[in-house]
């Protein structure tokens, strides 16, 4: 072939500019395997597909900034189907069949305390994004990446009622109505307890199985107890389905609270408006002021579009992946090496800044107890805005 | 106590939501009855069914989608019956074909419209009537009278025509029916056509009232299941009345105890049945 001098000038152009690169930019080498499973299939997929997006971007991002410790990042992921057995046993083969440098978090309390068990057999350190049972966590180098406390059941509570007291009409009479799905239900059994210490009453206790399909009868007995406020241990799609059955029945509560909704499925119902939930960001200052988070959250968008994920913007379950890449660079970073002991170490040790605020690891089981990052958020005008704590909130958002 | 208006509306809602399980387990009915098939690949095509309506509904009426998607599965339902026909597959197998064909499809809705919740926007969903204190929605309603009609229609065809005749004795002894001028393949590819036609309408009414998720195919089965074992195998009218006895007792454990024990009912009815009439299966 012919090279003639216009294509031998923009060969040598080309190298050129990337022999001009600063040297932290060009991952080389071997690169730094990591390994995680999520349930891209089963009942966790919808939420799955999130953390498998925001992972990707992670990855990239790192890739672009020059990898980790100077070598390309690979992200080995598998499909654990939402069943806990399988992630225990991918677990297994990422470590000992892929030889995965590091491992990453795989999604919900069952499936990380299978990976849990592994980590603890093969000494591998173990960050989490979303294990709602923080007592159960009894490895020593397991690690949160969600922000959560120590006893949730304690602060989430708390927080919830905080918000509700800056309601217009602050609540006195409360209806409990949980979901058995653990991690809510063991939040909601704590705001019993919380309730009746801030001399709130409970009207109403229900507890129904995860995956009711008829929400006809609570949703009567809702409407006959007449509550201040209503208590949704709810998660997933469950509140679409409780506020449909209350307007089939000209009912709506005063006002609610839903523990983890789909965020996209309430922004367009109207019995909706008004539902306080827990987070730990959304996609609006103050937690966008720094220019690389609101980089994210635009790649983000576009992403979740062309993965065909209904709401776009970054919430919670985003954020805990995002912050799980956050702690994971940090962490080799800090420690020049792959080393999971060295790794467990410098955390218990140290605080990394994520995109929702400053994780530490130094109270009870790598856990910080009644404190936490969480925030409060409200649907208001078709649009998820956090309302408190007020430091956190959107520029002029409050309690409505 | 619980007041009538919580009890009324209680029993209400256990009607539908017990047509809504009489309607999908009327076509499962026909199939294993008649066909000797156990289709569970019947909730998978109810949820694409669901999920046609809710594509095409941006452009048509709910009920228009039914002239597209209907005739569709009546197809779908004879391409499965020359498929399990022509590898002779037995009524157990049919399980576990069929339970194949309920992931692949599950698998294909996932690829399609993700696995995140979608919720069909429509104009039916916001109309609903005071009756003295308690409500009726019009979904509800509506998913209440096309179980009624389908079941009503199945059991008289069956009953009263020559067709149903034809099948019922082909359900008897396809052999002698045959020899009796019964054409059986040709009835064995209608039956179940019409009973994948009848979950394309169980789609319909899934989308006019529920949210809708791949992975809700599952969680149907238990609760229709037991219904069509009640209700009798082969038996149009059966589903429907298990359905609805089914319902009420679940929403009525709903409103007088916690929640959580409305799961156990049907399969408690199911066992109490198996005890007490046990020559009904």
């Amino acid at each position: 072939m012919r090279i003639d001098r216009r294509r031998a000038l923009a060969a040598g152009g080309a190298i050129l500019s990337t022999l001009a690169l600063p040297p932290t930019l060009r991952a080389q080498g071997k690169p730094i395997r990591i390994g995680s499973t999520l349930p891209l299939t089963g009942p966790l997929a919808s939420l799955a597909i999130i953390h498998k997006v925001t992972a990707e971007i992670c990855v990239e991002n790192l890739n672009k900034r020059g990898g980790l410790l100077g070598r390309p990042v690979e992200w080995v992921l598998r499909d654990d189907q939402s069943k806990p057995e399988l992630t225990r046993t991918l677990y297994e083969q990422l470590i000992t069949s892929d030889k995965v440098d590091l491992i990453q978090s795989p999604y919900a309390t069952a499936s990380i305390l299978a990976a849990m068990g592994v980590a603890q057999r093969y000494n591998k350190v173990l960050l989490h994004t979303s294990f709602g049972i923080p007592k159960l966590a009894k490895y020593d180098m397991q690690f949160q990446t969600a922000g959560s406390p120590f006893d949730p059941e304690n602060v989430w509570p708390n927080h919830i009622f905080d918000a509700a007291a800056k309601l217009p009409k602050p609540p006195k009479t409360i209806a409990i109505v949980t979901s058995k799905f653990p991690s809510v239900h063991a939040i909601s059994v704590g705001a019993r307890e919380v309730l009746k210490k801030r001399g709130l009453t409970e009207v109403l206790h229900l507890e129904y199985e995860f995956g009711n399909r008829d929400y006809g009868a609570i949703a009567s007995r809702v409407k006959e107890a007449n509550p201040d406020f209503l208590w949704g241990g709810t998660n997933g799609v469950d509140p679409v389905l409780m506020l449909e059955a209350m307007k089939k029945i000209d009912y709506r509560p005063p006002a609610q609270v839903h523990l983890f909704p789909a965020p996209g499925p309430m922004l367009k119902m109207p019995e909706a408006q008004g539902s306080l939930a827990l987070t730990t960001f959304e996609s609006h200052p103050p937690f966008t002021d720094d220019p690389a988070i609101a980089q994210f959250v635009k790649t983000y968008a576009e992403r979740a579009q062309q993965a065909g994920i209904p709401y776009t913007s970054v919430d919670l379950q985003s954020a805990i992946m995002y912050a799980a890449w956050q702690v994971l660079e940090a962490a080799v970073t800090a420690t020049r090496g792959t080393d999971d002991k060295a790794i467990g170490a410098w955390l218990k040790k140290n605080e990394v800044k994520t995109l929702f605020g400053t994780l530490r690891w130094n109270g009870p089981q790598n856990y910080v107890e009644g404190a936490d990052l969480y925030k409060i958020k409200q649907l208001q005008q078709g649009k998820w805005v956090v309302v408190h704590p007020t430091q956190w909130a959107a520029p002029g958002a409050k309690v409505v | 106590m619980p007041s009538a208006t919580l009890l009324g509306q209680s029993v209400l809602s256990g009607i539908f939501i017990g047509s809504l399980y009489g309607l999908l387990g009327l076509g499962l009915s026909l199939s294993w009855g008649m066909l000797r098939q156990v289709n569970l690949a019947h909730f998978a095509l109810a949820f694409l069914g669901g999920y046609l309506t809710f594509q095409l509904s941006g452009r048509l009426d709910p009920f228009v989608t039914l002239a597209v998607v209907a005739p569709l599965f009546f197809l779908a339902g004879m391409g499965l019956h020359w498929f399990l026909t022509r590898f002779s597959v037995s009524l157990l197998n049919t399980l576990l074909v069929t339970f194949g064909l309920t992931s692949i499809i599950e698998a294909g809705i996932q690829w399609y419209w993700t696995a995140d919740f979608h919720r069909m926007e429509n104009a039916y969903a916001a109309v609903r009537w005071k009756v003295g204190p308690l409500f009726v929605s019009l979904p509800d309603l509506l998913t209440l009278g096309f179980a009624l009609v389908l079941s009503l229609g199945a059991w008289a065809v069956l009953r009263f025509t020559d067709l149903g005749k034809a099948i019922r004795a082909t359900t008897e002894d396809a052999p002698i029916a045959a020899a009796f001028g019964v054409n059986e393949k040709l009835l064995g590819y209608l039956v179940s056509g019409l009973a994948a036609a009848v979950a394309a309408v169980a789609g319909l009414c899934l989308a006019l009232n529920h949210t809708l998720a791949p992975v809700q195919i599952y969680a149907w089965m238990g609760v229709v299941f037991a219904a069509v074992m009640m209700g009798g195998l082969g038996r149009p009218i059966g589903p429907l009345v298990a359905g609805i006895v089914i319902g009420v007792s679940e929403a009525l454990t709903m409103a007088v105890t916690n929640p959580t024990w409305a799961p156990l009912v049907s399969f408690s009815l199911l066992i109490a049945l198996l005890l007490f009439r046990p020559a009904r299966f």
